[in-house]
């Protein structure tokens, strides 16, 4: 059908705006044979990322985070709980991941996004298996009572790499989270004490406190096209080029997971290790912008 | 220093596999693969007129519906099926039969460990008994880190009870290793023969990027034995297509 050449001539007479629609593909190779991308990114850099501490007053802790255009929404609330008969000085967390309508044109009311019970489960796994929260922490009475966290994120903004962004706003909310004073009652339930005064029950713990963190995890998704890896990608960028890897590296440089669900690029040892290098960086920069932001909210 | 397996097996020794195809009659393509007491039965169906509402119609559409053994289909369900379509479409040549829908069907029959690359070789014999066109085969094998720093130890193909014990695993899915009748050999990009490229890999629990870099080694090494197992498999058992005679 003589399609190559067809591009080939229009592409000097057509609009940039319909050449990107009709020609995805012939448009993104264009500009990586210049090393960069159509948002004028090189390849390697992530887009810009801020962290907003607090986002949700009613939710014990909360944060919103923005990688580009990409927005999550988590906020964390505590409720108290009978702990399960086989760990009984552990508290419980549940993590769930919402993708409402709004974040996505091709998301619809009554037909739930492909991507997100994915993304749940993989937050969930992540968060579970890296030793961010010690279980035992969230422990109250032995055998009796315990904190169950329930962390919800929301996409609010879906612009490419999801799960990045998730578990950053999943991470902020932990680092931002107090839990609530409670007492012991008469009828040996736990109740939230409202005001501190009250000295005919004693308090469980004294003051509201903050989790206390271990190694947390960050990552960063990379798109593999023949011999380019493009870092962070934009939803435009993950539909044509399908083949992504997500590494998971936690503060003291352990793979917590490298994902990479099929796709038509194979991936070999030097595009990993690219890969996992590209993930370091960008977990001190995480690290320093999550730090910049509990800072500025202690100031407050 | 080596680990103690429960069954006896050494740390590279995978467990007895055995495969059959055409096992059920009414589906285009079936087959059934067994790793020890893992065992998954896989069912094709295609191609099909049409695709999705959201799929390219000028390429063949793969759709997988993963039945568990017991229970509901939840969030784990859902991720297998992806796993299981984006890397079944990487291996299936999608420009042949345009605006058609494949159907995998699995069923879990039962689980012992290493799930997932036993569900993800079973669709790959199951797509190969259609006849589905494909590139090239994807074997997968599952590697467990027992033990890490200097003695690490990376064990293959764990069972359930292992899966839960260890620090971490991983599921590694690679191409068919490839006989080359070209004299120099198979061709290879980057330096690397085409069979060290990974399809697919999902990782569970903290490990250290060495101890990855070492499991993917394992891993390479056992799909090779995977890969001429397969071809074994497939050169005995021609699919017998006619009954009637």
């Amino acid at each position: 059908m003589g399609l190559p050449n067809a591009s080939g001539d229009l592409s000097t007479e057509v609009e940039v705006d319909a050449f990107r629609r009709l020609f995805p593909l012939r448009f993104f190779e264009k500009h990586l044979l210049e090393s960069i991308r159509p948002d004028a990114r090189p390849l390697g850099r992530a887009r810009d990322t801020t962290i907003a501490l607090g986002a949700v007053a009613s939710a014990n802790g909360s944060a919103l985070a923005k990688i580009g255009s990409t927005t999550m929404l988590a906020a964390i609330k505590m409720e108290v709980m009978a702990p399960s008969i086989e760990t009984p000085d552990e508290g419980c967390i549940a993590i769930d991941f919402h993708m409402p309508p709004i974040c996505s044109p091709i998301v619809r009311p009554g037909r739930p996004a492909e991507a997100a019970p994915v993304v749940a489960k993989q937050l969930s796994d992540t968060i579970l298996s890296s030793g961010m929260i010690n279980l035992k922490e969230l422990s109250l009475v032995s055998g009796k009572a315990a904190w169950m966290a329930y962390l919800d994120i929301y996409c609010l903004d879906a612009d490419g790499a999801l799960f990045d962004a998730a578990l950053l706003a999943a991470v902020a909310a932990f680092s931002h989270l107090e839990i609530p004073v409670v007492s012991l009652n008469d009828d040996g339930k736990i109740v939230l004490s409202e005001e501190q005064g009250l000295s005919d029950r004693e308090p469980v713990n004294k003051e509201k406190r903050k989790v206390n963190l271990g190694s947390i995890p960050f990552s960063l998704t990379c798109i593999l096209h023949k011999n380019y890896i493009l870092a962070d990608p934009t939803a435009e960028e993950e539909s044509i080029m399908e083949t992504s890897v997500t590494v998971v590296l936690d503060s003291s440089s352990q793979l917590l997971s490298l994902y990479k669900p099929g796709g038509a690029v194979l991936a070999y040892t030097s595009a990993i290790q690219d890969c996992i290098a590209l993930t370091r960086q960008r977990v001190k920069e995480l690290q320093k912008i999550l730090e910049e932001a509990i800072s500025g909210m202690e100031v407050d | 220093m080596e680990v103690d397996r429960e069954d006896g097996r050494s740390q590279n020794q995978l467990r007895p596999l055995a495969c059959s195809r055409n096992i059920l009659h009414r589906a285009h393509g079936s087959a059934s693969w067994s790793q020890g007491d893992t065992k998954v039965l896989a069912a094709v169906y295609g191609p099909k007129a049409g695709t999705k509402k959201n799929e390219n119609p000028e390429k063949a559409c793969i759709e997988v519906i993963w039945k568990p053994k017991t229970g509901q289909i939840g969030k784990l369900e859902k991720e297998y099926e992806m796993i299981l379509k984006r890397t079944l479409q990487s291996i299936c040549i999608l420009t042949v039969n345009p605006n058609t829908t494949t159907s995998v069907m699995i069923q879990v029959v039962n689980d012992d460990g290493a799930l997932l690359p036993s569900a993800i070789n079973a669709a790959c014999m199951a797509l190969v008994d259609a006849g589905i066109p494909m590139r090239h085969l994807a074997v997968s094998i599952s590697c467990c880190v027992a033990r890490s720093g200097v003695s690490g130890l990376v064990i293959l193909d764990p069972t359930k009870l292992e899966e839960q014990k260890m620090k971490a695993f991983a599921y590694l899915v690679f191409p068919n290793s490839v006989h080359s009748v070209l004299p120099e050999g198979s061709p290879s990009v980057q330096g690397e023969p085409i069979e060290n490229g990974i399809i697919t890999s999902v990782t569970h629990g903290t490990m250290s990027v060495d101890d990855y870099f070492y499991c993917l080694e394992r891993g390479r090494a056992a799909s090779t034995k995977l890969s001429d197992f397969l071809r074994r498999n497939l050169q005995q058992q021609p699919t017998n297509s006619s009954k009637a005679g």
